[in-house]
């Protein structure tokens, strides 16, 4: 099993999918040149499936060199003139949305790290760090490639969290499952094959687990197993998971219209409880894409607002297309009454009302609530 | 063919074109024309016009849905854009994000 390190690995959803018929290429780009050639000849002799390794020292060339090579990985440097590595990120990001990005910098502070994941990148490495752990780098590059040879789990990529859970259990492992959806991140402890214990916002045990089952997509890493950890779970894995599988099928199919009456409700009360949590005003939702209809809680204002969220979402996007300044994070907005945070998930545009007197971090407090809204 | 495009097709064809991030400010009045700049002069001017036409529909946007705003804030992934709303016109700053420029809100 591959350890985490920084190398995070998705779930079902944002899986790989690509052939691998011919030799894979990999294009470095940093400003050093003398790096260059020496992470070129590093790389071609030291990585198992022997890509070619093309190199450039601008942006504008690695541009060029991605437009008109077949590349399956960009190895980027942060810090270079003119055009620098998040600003590259960003291109590359809306450009070439299928290559696989890792950034490979000098710089030890954290704030490019999570700068560098907000962009997508697949794997955030410190220069230092590939010369002394080099290994487990070329490992996470391979896995990255698509090209790993010895037995293990490359699969799991494609793979949704019971999959991943079920294999965990099959082959009776002791770890640490940390789950990240959005800005919720779960943990689930497994020891000698045996579920023990979950943890999402603040509930434990099988409460957690069932609502974590939920989750269609993200990111996971295998942290060192906690053998003293207290056991909460006494029910077997597979009855949890059978459980699971039927609450997501009723949810999604509900008979008759009872059923679908009490699920409407369910959701409303889960909403305004969400809502009164964390002390928001009211959310709108509305579709990004085609005419579907608005939901709305607590405001009376609804469409004139959902028609602001859906105009003010394309404005923006189309303005940062404009600016080439990569993807919308969020859009944040004052008046003398509230505040309000507008953004996206999934095929849906979120407007977020806050007191004018809301403190604490607004951005994450909505993506919070946004995430849960489902 | 000439020589000049062998040589185009031999690195790749025509070269990926990059436009530089704005930084600094732009006032616009009511009608969108850009009033006082300090963004670069590089900088193309229709790109500035019509970011000043975008940030004034959202105001007008907000203000139709009965929620008039004072400020906007944009985060892109390598851009902060901050509008304020000044009698119908606005004035808007730019704050590249990128590694060499960390956002001053965070200094």
């Amino acid at each position: 099993m591959l350890e985490s390190h920084g190398c995070r690995r998705r779930l079902a959803g944002a899986g790989t999918g690509f052939k691998m018929e011919k030799r894979t290429k990999i294009l470095l780009l940093d400003d050093d040149t003398d790096w260059l050639t020496f992470c070129r000849e590093l790389l071609a002799s030291s990585l198992p499936s022997k890509p070619e390794v093309l190199t450039a020292n601008t942006a504008r060339r690695a541009l060029t060199l991605l437009e008109t090579e077949e590349i399956r990985l960009l190895i980027c440097d942060l810090k270079m003139p003119r055009i620098d590595g998040l600003q590259m990120l960003t291109i590359v990001r809306r450009r070439f949305p299928e290559l696989s990005t890792v950034v490979l910098s000098g710089m030890e502070d954290e704030e490019f790290r999570s700068r560098s994941y907000a962009l997508g990148v697949d794997l955030f490495w410190l220069k230092s760090e590939m010369q002394r752990n080099g290994k487990l780098f070329y490992e996470c590059l391979e896995s990255l490639l698509g090209r790993e040879t010895g037995i293990g789990f490359r699969g799991i990529q494609s793979k949704g969290l019971m999959d991943i859970i079920q294999m965990e259990c099959l082959s009776r492992s002791s770890t640490v499952l940390r789950i990240t959806h959005g800005p919720s991140v779960a943990k689930v402890w497994l020891q000698d094959g045996e579920l023990m214990d979950a943890e999402l916002d603040g509930a434990r045990g099988e409460i957690a687990f069932l609502r974590l089952l939920a989750w269609k997509g993200g990111t996971f890493e295998n942290l060192p197993a906690e053998p003293a950890h207290p056991r909460t779970i006494m029910k077997p894995v597979n009855a949890l998971l059978l459980e699971s599988a039927q609450s997501l099928d009723e949810n999604q199919n509900p008979s008759g219209p009872d059923a679908i009456e009490a699920q409407s409700h369910r959701k409303t009360i889960w909403k305004l409880a969400q809502l009164t949590r964390e002390g928001a005003d009211f959310v709108i939702s509305v579709p990004t894409e085609g005419q579907g209809e608005p939901e709305g809680i607590g405001t009376q204002n609804i469409t004139q607002l959902a028609h602001f969220t859906k105009r003010a979402n394309e404005i923006a996007r189309r303005l940062g297309e404009r600016v080439e300044a990569g993807p919308l994070l969020h859009f944040s907005a004052q008046s003398s009454e509230r505040q309000a945070l507008l953004l996206s998930r999934g095929d849906r545009a979120f407007l977020v009302g806050w007191p004018s007197d809301a403190e604490g971090n607004l951005p994450e407090k909505s993506r919070k609530l946004v995430a849960s809204w489902d | 063919m000439g020589l000049k495009n062998i040589i185009s097709d031999w690195f790749g064809g025509s070269p990926a074109s990059i436009q530089q991030l704005p930084a600094g400010s732009v006032t616009v009045d009511r009608q969108g024309t850009v009033i006082t700049s300090t963004v670069s002069s590089a900088y193309p001017q229709k790109v500035l016009h019509a970011i000043g036409n975008d940030v004034l529909e959202i105001f007008h946007e907000a203000r139709a849905a009965h929620m008039p705003l004072a400020e906007i804030t944009l985060r892109f992934g390598s851009l902060r854009l901050t509008a304020r709303e000044l009698r119908g016109g606005a004035i808007i700053f730019f704050y590249p994000q990128t590694a060499l420029m960390p956002d001053p809100s965070r200094l």
